[in-house]
This record gives C-alpha cells, structure tokens and sequence, in this order.
C-alpha cells in the first residue's frame, strides 16, 4: 500500500513538472513548483515508513517549511523586483 | 518496514494517493492559473490530511505520531498563506482570470 | 510580557517534542535557541495579540474548526467531482463579497478559510469586503451567502 501511494505521488510529481515546463505564465510554473514541493514533503515521509526509518520525518518537517518560504521570496521577487513603475502596496 | 496498520489507515492512504491524482490531473486539464490553482488546493488540504492520518494509525502513540502532526500542521497553515500570495501576486502581476460567459478580447 | 511568555512555552515544548534527547547539552542548545528566537520575533515586533490571540480562545473557536473541517471535505469532493467531468463542468467567476468581522485577525481568518475550502481562494482584502475567485457559480453564491462570515464573526466575540 506504501508502495502504491509512493508511486501515485511519483507520478502526481512528473505532472507537475510537466506544467513546470509547459508554463505558459511564471504563476503556472511556481505554482507547479509549489506543488511538487507539498508532495515531497508527502514522499519523504511516506518513503521514511516504507524504509522503516521514521527519522525521515524531521527532514520532511524541514523541507515543509523551506519550501513555503521558497516560494513566498520567488513570488516577492517576481511581484516588486520586475515591476518598473516602482509601485508598492501592502500586502 | 512490515505493513502493518488496519484497514482504516488502508482507506485513508487509498483515499489519499485517489485525491493527490485528482489533483494532479486538474492541474493538467483546467484551462487557465486561477482555476488550476483551486485543483492544487485538493492536493494541499484533505489529500495531505488523510495520507498523514492515514501514516499516524501506521506508526502508533509516539513522538513519530507527533512529528507527522506537525508536518500537517505546517501543511495547513502554510498552503493557504502560499496560495493567497500567489492569487495576490499573480493579480497584481496583471493576469486576469478567465470569466465564463463573458466576452474577454484579451488571451495571453 | 504574557506573550513572550506563551511564545517562549510553546517553542520549548516544540522543541522537547521533537529532541527526543535529554542531555544537559542539549538541553542547554535547546534554551539558547528558544531565548534567540524570542528575542529575534520581539525586535521583529511579531509576538502580540495577533501571531497570539488569547482572545479567540475558547469554545466557539473550537466548534468553528470542527465545521470547518467538514466543510472543508465536502468542498474537496465537489472540487474532485470537477476535475473528472472536465472543462465544461466548470464555470470560474470572480466577485467582491462582504464581511463582517471588525478585527484584523477575524478578517484573515475569514478569508484564509475561503481559501482553504477548495473551490473557493481569497485573492484581496480590504476593509470591509474580500475579492474572491470561484472555480463555479454555486461556491461562489455558498460564499455570498454569508454562513462562514456569521460562524467567523461568532468566534470574535
């Protein structure tokens, strides 16, 4: 059953790269990363029990939050730093 | 590891890899950003919920247990916050979402 | 001062949950770490009533999670059904809707749910109404009908 859901997950993963890659807007592509990130922290654990090596789960705990804070910098830098007109709000 | 687990962690991993494909395949199939963002919020809220509950049974009472509720925890809080950002940014960005049955000249 | 105190408690117990090792060593790691990240948060000015809100706490917040929760799995089986019927199943539109909560925390509250339930994500926020894009008509009318702003409103008081 492990096995199933790891390949499942594998799989879900290729498809998002496969959008990574077909684009067509910058928003598409991080929201593939986004995913394939949220899946790997999925994978990870799962593959930690399928190894039998629960340790695992503190670097799926890890990747969990670098990966959120990954994509807030991608989306702060693509929000201000391409913009010319210098325009800022709060966000 | 021996499989062990009942039949109810079974479902939950079941129900769980069904959701994350669903998801997986709403992010192939829906026509533009906006609404494809909606197909990844499946894979984010109950898909992620019901794989890690569904691990939980599998490992028992312990600290592992409490290291996979912590993983869903940041799980949940975080993706909202992701999404919203990325809707926000990608507005602000100048992309319009697609509207049905109105008529709209402009396709990127 | 009771703020960096609950922030203090909570990092601790995080970090005793997840050690597992009790050495006076670590133990001693774990303590600078915990005073480091308290006092990195406070010169930050994000320990408050917000990133702590002792004032939600209670028993409708509880009731509130709980329904939730179901909605948010009724949302995600709708949102499944969707993406198996396809493209003509959908019909995305997007609206200004009201809200009701009077603090900023009820505010984000509210519109971090819509974006939770799937279906439904909360794309701007201002005052007093929230732009929110809708993957179907009907989630975006279960939005307008104002059920999960009267629940949200229910916890700030």
């Amino acid at each position: 059953m492990l096995l199933f859901v790891a390949a499942t997950m594998l799989l879900v993963m290729l498809i998002a790269i496969v959008r990574a890659l077909l684009g067509p807007t910058i928003y598409d592509r991080i929201l593939a990363v986004n995913l394939f990130g949220t899946k790997t922290v999925l994978l990870i654990a799962v593959l930690g029990f399928l190894f039998g090596r629960p340790e695992f789960l503190d670097i799926a705990l890890i990747y969990a939050l670098i990966n959120f804070i990954s994509v807030i910098a991608v989306l702060r830098y693509f929000e201000y730093g391409s913009s010319t007109d210098g325009t800022r709000e709060n966000s | 590891m021996l499989e062990q687990g009942n039949i109810v962690s079974h479902i939950c991993l079941l129900v769980g890899a069904f959701l994350i494909l669903s998801g997986g395949l709403g992010i192939l199939r829906f026509p533009d950003f906006f609404t494809r963002m909606h197909a990844a919020g499946i894979t984010e809220t109950l898909a992620a919920t019901l794989i890690i509950v569904g691990l939980m049974i599998i490992a028992g009472w312990g600290i592992v247990q409490l290291k996979l509720f912590f993983i869903l925890l940041f799980v949940m809080i975080t993706s909202p916050t992701a999404s919203h950002a990325l809707a926000k940014s990608a507005l602000h960005g100048g992309l319009q979402p697609k509207v049905k049955n109105v008529v709209d000249g402009d396709s990127p | 001062m009771k703020h960096i105190l609950s922030t203090a408690f909570v990092l601790s117990i995080f970090w005793l949950a997840n050690s597992g090792h009790y050495s006076v060593l670590l133990l001693a790691l774990g303590a600078i770490s915990v005073a480091l990240v308290v006092f990195i948060a406070h010169q930050m000015d994000v320990v408050d009533h917000e990133s702590q809100p002792f004032q939600l706490y209670g028993i409708n917040l509880a009731k509130y999670f709980l329904w939730l929760i179901g909605k948010i799995v009724s949302s995600n089986f709708q949102v499944v059904k969707l993406v198996w019927q396809g493209k003509p199943a959908i019909s995305p539109c997007v609206g200004w809707v009201a809200l009701s909560q009077k603090t900023e925390v009820g505010k984000v509250i509210y519109a971090n749910s819509i974006t939770l339930t799937p279906g439904t994500v909360a794309m701007n926020l201002d005052d007093d109404r929230v732009f929110i894009h809708a993957l179907t008509r009907q989630s975006l009318a279960e939005v307008v009908s104002g059920e999960m702003d009267r629940r949200v409103t229910a916890v700030e008081r």
